[in-house]
């Protein structure tokens, strides 16, 4: 089982070196797909969420990728999970699964941050 | 002369078998809830009963759900079961008519040619002694194919053989052992004493004239014996355990009781009726089209009883239930596999010989640690009072051509209505089920059925099998809720739309969530008929292929669905349609990306052939309010 | 005996291709299923990088082919092409058969069907039209919405059918960047006071004087660029496109009514182009254009020796390249023709 740590980064540059991409790895693992997303934004466009909240599943997929993790955990749940950015996303990241492993991932690091 | 030391192995068994089964049965019994209970008392009484014994009769002996699908496959499972089933039955009649005295012990009927081996000679004895040579041979052919099919899996008609395990293997070579070990007893001794019938008394006399019959019959009764014991002390650890299991899950089932959402004493029941035939391999578009070859129901089921983590087989799954509709056992095998989703990642169970024969309920982890609402920033919105709900579905807004066709239609019918998710509303929920997300799923399933109880309506239409689903299974609402198919045929009978014929040739792929998932076949198909020359497939009703686009598979890439899309699309494009029809945007899009053929919900072309009545009070407007529903 | 080669596809290629082979004394055929020769150039009015009139490139192809030693066969296509010896035998769908020392396929793209990425509403909504479509517009001289109305914000997508594997295009069309950047300046040009936007994922101004062309049509002409890929598009009640996009470098959703959409539909193989491949037994690699033997020095050669590719039938190109690549043809051609004696 993967252990993730906790890092608090402040400051507005992301601190490449510091930061913790574990959650990434583990999503590229589970989800090569992930890879693929080139932030064109057509799954934020398209999203039901976004509909009613602030939410970009683009932004998100960055963040995670940069390890800017804190601003991710919270909007995460916003998700539906409706599956309407998987039906437009061009590069075919699938995107509902990282969503959830995403979640998951952050299940298990905040279990191990205690 | 009536014992000998030799039974003591089938005795051991046999009596270990039957206390481990009444065991079993009291905890099993004791963890069912209250009303299932009651259910299952008055299961055994009655039409149920009757019922439950005529299935166990035609299903669990004769096996004629797997002759229907596989008549090699169903006679080898019939001649061993209803065989042994027949051998049991008439040997022990024979012990009690011929036998020393009546009401013997079993083994006395089991043995009976070795305690009784001057027996069968002429008359009615001799007949008799044919008859139990026929079941002899019934069973063994049934055997022959059973071994033939796991060396050469062809010879049987199936595609795929089942993995086994060390213990399994162990159970499958003593049940091999014992049909063969007691024609060689019997034989042998038939062959001393010149008795048995057209088989065992050819075969002992031929043995018998260059072997000693009289030294080697003896060592084969102890292999018989033996086989059988071990066969039975095994037993529960294996997949075998499937044959008295099976008679629960029939009476369980007649008694009305219900998977349910959680792991119980029916979804372990049904885990272990499995018997590994192997029929939803073949019937699973992941193995045939994407050559997926390990997350098959038959693997499901094997890993659950092996308490391994199933988390991954359990989630790569389409949930198209083509494996629940083929499954000869009926295992609701979907929702068992709902049940594991829900559960998350389990941990993997020390093993030890305990937890084999008594296993704890499926050990889960729950996941749900957010306790916190998810969807707070859904605003309570106050619908516009009408008869008839319009809810197209998220997926229905990236088909424009749908959410049009349906306007078009609802104007025409003159009824009046909303269309709720016009600017885009709340996802239905099922999505988030589909992902184990229960929880949350009750969140937006809580926002969305507020809005539908707040408009007043009687009556809730959809244009996606997905959400009809939901909102059929898991809203407690108190409206009509129909799929737009189901209210197209609804206006077409009532005569409040009329339509042109068109002369197109129509194939309709029926969508998962619909068609198996929904029960929902004939209207589809009784509006295109309407409308179009319906032709039929290859792929019908319960037999429908799933699109592969499937929103319950999050594990597959969208190469691996396109594959699954492809075939299916190559298989109801066989005979060149014009139309590719289908219920369900999903599907629609799935479709329109592999085939040339053109694809076209059912609601355009119903649309299509739509012919305008000027006198109708909406119709007018019906551009207007087209464009209406983008007017955010 | 002078030498005989048959070109199928009468387009940019194909008559480059038929001009060059004549120069050098080799007898052409030129086999085009339309009525007439010229492929897509015939639907272009002003053309890239420079804006010139695609009837001054027509003029010289036609030029290059009018000194005999051409014979065009218009409203053709070709039924059998097999190879016996050292030379070609050819059915047309007339029945009429050609004997070849070799061919020459030079059979072109065709323009992604943009219907097909409903959630654009082509066919389906009034106001949404094709790069073509505009071309066409603009050749009649009338841009206009469909109810004649002249329009005044205009959309422009990028990567209709392009970098989409929901469509099974994984490649990029290289030249819609330019074009939507080039009918944006035209349309501009065309009507003073409209607005433009391009809704694009990557701006590939890989060519010649692309870049350019960008900045003239951001200096000068005002054109606004947005970095988002448009997820779909409705119908208002006033017959306005409502578009759905992330502005991705603003980090926010952007809803826009538009009173006209113009898709940038990509190229793919040309049905022409599959039909001989499955006749010719020709290889197409896995984005269906016909693939060459090497990607660096056998941009023309195909797996049947005495076949040659010529433009856009291997990979999307543009004028420019097109021909150049249509001349590396004629050079392939006549070394094998030499040495196939
Ligand atoms: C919207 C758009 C705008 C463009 N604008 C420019 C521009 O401004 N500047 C620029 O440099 N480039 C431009 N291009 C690119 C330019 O159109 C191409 O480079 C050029 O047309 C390629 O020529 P071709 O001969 O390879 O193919 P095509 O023009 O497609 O010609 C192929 C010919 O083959 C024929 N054919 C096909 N199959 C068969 C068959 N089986 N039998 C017989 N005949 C057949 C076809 O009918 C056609 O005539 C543009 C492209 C697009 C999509
Ligand atoms: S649509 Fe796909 S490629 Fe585009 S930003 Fe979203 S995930 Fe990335
Ligand atoms: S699945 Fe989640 S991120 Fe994707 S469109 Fe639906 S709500 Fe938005
Ligand atoms: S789940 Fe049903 S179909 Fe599959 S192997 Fe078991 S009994 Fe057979
Ligand atoms: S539900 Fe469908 S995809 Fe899942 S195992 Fe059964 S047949 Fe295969
Ligand atoms: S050239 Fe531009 S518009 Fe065309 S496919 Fe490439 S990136 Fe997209």
């Amino acid at each position: 089982m993967n252990k993730f740590g906790f890092t608090i980064s402040k400051g507005r540059q992301i601190d490449y070196e510091s930061n913790d991409r574990r959650i990434a790895d583990y999503i590229f693992e589970k989800e090569p797909s992930f890879r693929l997303c080139i932030e064109c934004g057509g799954c934020s466009a398209t999203c039901t969420t976004s509909n009613f909240t602030v939410f970009s599943l683009r932004e998100l997929n960055i963040l995670i990728k940069r390890g800017e993790n804190d601003q991710v955990r919270q909007n995460l749940k916003k998700c539906m999970l409706c599956g309407k950015c998987t039906l437009v996303c061009p590069r075919g990241v699938n995107t509902r699964n990282i969503v959830v492993l995403a979640k998951k991932a952050f299940q298990k690091s905040d279990e191990y941050a205690i | 002369m009536q014992f000998d030391p030799f039974v003591i192995p089938f005795n051991i068994g046999l009596y270990f078998i039957l206390i481990y089964v009444v065991a079993r049965s009291v905890i099993w019994f004791r963890d069912l809830s209250r009303p299932d209970k009651l259910r299952l008392q008055r299961g055994f009484f009655g039409i149920p009963f009757a019922l439950s014994l005529k299935e166990i009769f035609m299903e669990s002996l004769i096996h004629r759900k797997i002759l229907k699908t596989n008549l090699r496959l169903g006679y080898m499972h019939m001649s061993l079961a209803f065989g042994w089933f027949l051998l049991i039955l008439f040997g022990t009649i024979e012990a009690d008519i011929f036998g020393a005295k009546h009401l013997n012990a079993p083994y006395k009927a089991i043995f009976f040619r070795f305690f009784n081996p001057d027996h069968g000679r002429m008359g009615f004895e001799a007949a008799y002694g044919f008859l139990m040579d026929l079941i002899l041979v019934f069973i063994l052919s049934g055997l022959l194919l059973a071994v033939t099919k796991r060396f050469y899996s062809k010879i049987v008609g199936m595609k795929k053989t089942t993995r086994l395990k060390l213990t399994d293997r162990i159970a499958l070579t003593s049940l091999w052992l014992i049909f063969p070990s007691r024609l060689l007893a019997e034989s042998f001794t038939c062959g001393v004493y010149g008795t048995g019938s057209f088989l065992t008394g050819s075969l002992g006399a031929w043995l018998a004239a260059f072997l000693p019959a009289q030294q080697m019959a003896y060592p084969f009764w102890w292999l018989y014996s033996i086989s059988l014991g071990t066969f039975f002390i095994l037993l529960p650890v294996t997949r075998y355990m499937h044959i008295p299991t099976e008679l629960f899950l029939i009476f369980m089932r007649n008694a009305g009781i219900k998977t349910g959402d959680k792991a119980g004493t029916y979804s372990e029941v049904q885990t272990y009726s499995c018997s590994s035939c192997g029929i939803c391999i073949d019937a699973c578009q992941l193995n045939f089209s994407a050559g997926i070859t390990n997350i098959q129901s038959a693997y499901f089921m094997k890993a659950i009883r092996n308490n391994d983590d199933v988390s991954e087989i359990a989630d790569n799954c389409l949930m198209c239930g083509r494996c629940d509709q083929k499954c000869p056992v009926g295992i609701e095998l979907s929702p068992i596999r709902m049940i594991q989703r829900r559960g998350g990642e389990a941990e993997n169970d020390i093993r030890n010989i305990y937890k084999g024969y008594f296993r704890s309920r499926q050990t889960i982890i729950s996941e749900k640690a957010i306790a916190s609402s998810n969807y707070n920033f859904l605003q309570e919105t106050v619908p516009e009072k009408t008869d008839i709900l319009y809810f197209a579905g998220c997926m229905t807004h990236l088909t424009p051509s749908i959410k049009n066709s349906m306007i078009k239609i609802l104007d025409a019918s003159g009824v009046k209505y909303s269309f709720i998710d016009k600017q885009g509303g709340a996802c239905c929920g099922r999505p988030l089920m589909l992902a184990g997300q229960d929880k949350e799923a009750r969140e937006l399933i809580n926002y969305n059925s507020q809005m539908i109880w707040k408009s007043g309506a009687h009556t809730l239409v959809t244009s996606c099998p997905i959400c009809y689903k939901v909102f059929k299974e898991s809203y407690y609402l108190d409206v009509e809720v129909l799929h737009h198919t189901q209210f197209i045929k609804m206006l077409i009978d009532d005569g409040s739309v009329k339509l042109n014929f068109l002369h197109k040739k129509v194939v309709y792929h029926s969508p998962c969530d619909l068609g198996r998932g929904s029960g929902v076949y004939d209207e589809p198909k009784d509006v295109l008929k309407h409308v179009s020359r319906l032709e039929r497939s290859n792929f019908e009703d319960g037999n429908s292929l799933c699109c592969g686009g499937s929103l319950a598979n999050m594990k597959i890439s969208s190469q691996t669905k396109k594959k699954i899309a492809l075939d299916a699309a190559i298989e109801l494009t066989k005979n060149s349609p014009d139309i590719l029809a289908t219920a369900c945007p999903l599907c629609k899009k799935t479709f329109s990306a592999v085939t040339e053929t053109r694809v076209a919900d059912i609601s355009e072309i119903v649309a299509e052939a739509l012919i305008m009545n000027p006198l109708k009070k909406n119709s007018g407007s019906n551009i207007s309010s087209i464009k209406e529903l983008a007017n955010i | 005996m002078s030498k005989h080669v048959v070109v199928i596809g009468g387009g940019v290629a194909g008559l480059e291709v038929a001009g060059q082979l004549s120069k050098v004394g080799i007898e052409v055929s030129l086999i085009e299923k339309e009525n007439k020769s010229g492929g897509h150039l015939n639907n272009w009015y002003r053309l890239f990088p420079d804006r010139r009139n695609s009837t001054e490139v027509k003029e010289y192809l036609d030029g290059m082919t009018h000194n005999g030693g051409i014979k065009l066969l218009t409203n053709t296509t070709i039924e059998k092409l097999n190879r016996s010896g050292s030379h070609f035998s050819i059915t047309t769908n007339e029945g009429k058969e050609l004997i070849a020392d070799a061919v020459i396929v030079a059979t072109g793209f065709d323009l992604f069907k943009s219907a097909r990425k409903e959630e654009y509403g082509y066919g389906i909504y009034d106001n949404v039209f094709t790069s073509a479509d505009l071309e066409e517009m603009f050749k009649k001289g009338e841009l206009a919405l469909t109810n004649g109305i002249v329009p005044e914000t205009i959309g422009i997508i990028h990567c209709v059918g392009s970098r989409d594997e929901k469509v099974g295009n994984f490649y990029c069309s290289k030249l819609c960047c330019v074009t939507a950047v080039k009918q944006a300046i035209e349309i501009r040009e065309y009507l003073p006071d409209s607005k433009v936007f391009c809704f694009y994922m990557d701006m590939r101004m890989g060519g010649a004087f692309y870049e350019e062309l960008y900045r003239e049509a951001q200096e000068k002409w005002g054109v606004n660029f947005i970095r988002g890929k448009v997820s779909e598009a409705s119908e208002t009640i006033e017959n306005k496109l409502l578009i759905k996009v992330e502005d991705t470098l603003a980090g926010r959703p952007l809803k826009m009514k538009l009173d006209m959409l113009v898709l940038m539909a990509g190229m793919e193989m040309s049905e022409g182009g599959k039909k001989i491949a499955g006749i010719g037994g020709l290889r197409t690699g896995e984005n269906r254009f016909f693939a060459a033997t090497d990607n660096h020095f056998g941009s023309n050669k195909s797996n049947i020796e005495g076949v040659f590719y010529a433009g856009t039938c291997t990979a999307p190109m543009n004028i420019t390249e097109t021909i150049s690549h249509a001349r590396a043809a004629v050079v392939e051609v006549i070394d094998y023709l030499k040495n196939s004696k």
